[in-house]
């Protein structure tokens, strides 16, 4: 608690006269500092002309940059740096993939014994016509494991860097300035192009382990349906089929149920063939033990990711 | 390797000098899509077709459209009002 000071107190104290002194009644200097006038400094004209021409000089010979000679001999040195590093570059390159195997040689250094596994025992063993799904995901499923939690981890980084200005004061909301136009042409060719992309990419996703595809591809076709629609419909209709929630429940319990299929060869020692799962007649959608399990569940975070990406590049937020 | 692979590859070697020699970033972008999509014809002519749906899908689709999106969000793909301005400079 502050006391109030008498008037003759205050006026005593500096802040009184310095806020005398600003409103302009008093100068506490007149009378008590002498004062002299101010004496004109002359410069002589050699003095000016010795600046002018230092000045001239340096602008000659710094910031000239067409007729200089240094300037434009260094520049000639970069180019030719430049040309000589790109041939050798180019000559070593080259010459690297001279010595490389030519494709479907017999006696390749990669052509070993866990090749000629995958090759002739796959179909017994995982039972999915196609090979490249079979070796994915079922012996290499703990490599594809990671892969997802790599997506998915970071998306969650991109929405924790671009969510952080959200919330500050003075962030202008773009969101409006980022809605598409409304387009008739793009409107009516994504009401008949996305089902077709959806469907296709479903189609991928559930073939993977009969034709080429797999989880992954099938997964980006979908994702890019999705962003075909949020371009078309705006992101108000987007939010109603896609918005935060959707995206970290699907990521979370497709990357949950890979962890639970897979979570035996822990128990195995890392030998994913031995399971008691029925693998099914060869050829059949419904065959191959766990690969479409887990081909829809890289799906389904794949293609989630792919368009939450989107969305967070576009507009900072679902 | 076949006449239409050979092509392919001098196509893909211009697409490659081309993205490097172009200076409008827009053009760059079009000219790494069709990049893309080469290399996915070329994955098919090397019998992986895996590769090929995964490389047009996403080297192809996602990659460049977040390259699109980022681009006109740091301003650096002229928007339609930019290009009048532009237009109005030229003719003066």
């Amino acid at each position: 608690m502050s006391k109030k000071k008498p008037d003759f107190e205050y006026e005593r104290t500096g802040a009184y006269k310095f806020f005398k002194w600003l409103s302009g009644e008093e100068d506490p200097y007149v009378g008590k500092v002498e004062m002299k006038p101010q004496r004109v400094k002359k410069t002589s004209k050699e003095t000016i002309q010795d600046r002018m021409a230092e000045k001239r000089m340096r602008r000659d010979k710094v910031y000239e940059v067409e007729d200089n000679r240094i300037v434009k001999g260094f520049n000639k040195l970069y180019y030719l740096v430049a040309i000589i590093f790109l041939v050798v570059l180019f000559i070593t390159l080259v010459d690297t993939v001279s010595f490389l195997p030519p494709v479907g040689q017999a006696d390749k250094a990669v052509n070993n014994e866990v090749p000629a596994r995958y090759i002739e025992n796959g179909l017994q063993e995982t039972g999915s016509v196609n090979i490249v799904t079979g070796m994915i995901l079922d012996y290499r499923a703990f490599d594809t494991l990671g892969e997802s939690n790599v997506l998915f981890v970071a998306t969650i980084t991109v929405l924790i860097l671009l969510q952080a200005s959200k919330g500050k004061r003075g962030a202008v909301d773009y969101s409006m300035y980022f809605e598409p136009l409304d387009d008739a042409i793009l409107r009516a060719s994504a009401t008949i192009l996305v089902p077709v992309i959806a469907i296709f990419g479903i189609y991928v996703v559930l073939n993977g382990h009969l034709s080429p595809g797999g989880g992954f591809s099938g997964g980006a076709i979908i994702g890019s349906a999705l962003i075909l629609y949020q371009n078309a419909y705006g992101f108000k209709k987007a939010k109603k089929l896609f918005n935060e929630k959707t995206y970290k429940t699907i990521s979370a319990v497709a990357l949950a149920t890979y962890c639970c299929c897979k979570m035996y060869s822990f128990f195995t020692g890392a030998n994913h063939l031995e399971s008691h799962i029925p693998l099914g007649v060869a050829g059949h959608i419904l065959s191959s033990g766990l690969i479409l399990i887990l081909n829809i569940c890289v799906g389904m975070v794949v293609s989630c990711t792919m368009y939450a990406f989107y969305v967070m590049f576009r507009k900072g937020d679902f | 390797m076949t006449l239409f692979q050979i092509i392919l590859m001098a196509f893909l070697i211009l697409c490659a000098v081309s993205v490097s020699f172009s200076k409008n970033l827009l053009n760059s972008l079009l000219i790494y899509m069709s990049f893309s999509l080469i290399m996915s014809i070329l994955w098919i002519c090397l019998e992986s077709p895996d590769l090929a749906i995964t490389e047009a899908a996403v080297g192809a689709g996602v990659t460049s459209i977040l390259f699109f999106t980022t681009l006109r969000k740091i301003k650096a793909i002229d928007v339609e009002e930019d290009t009048e301005d532009d237009d109005v400079e030229t003719l003066e």
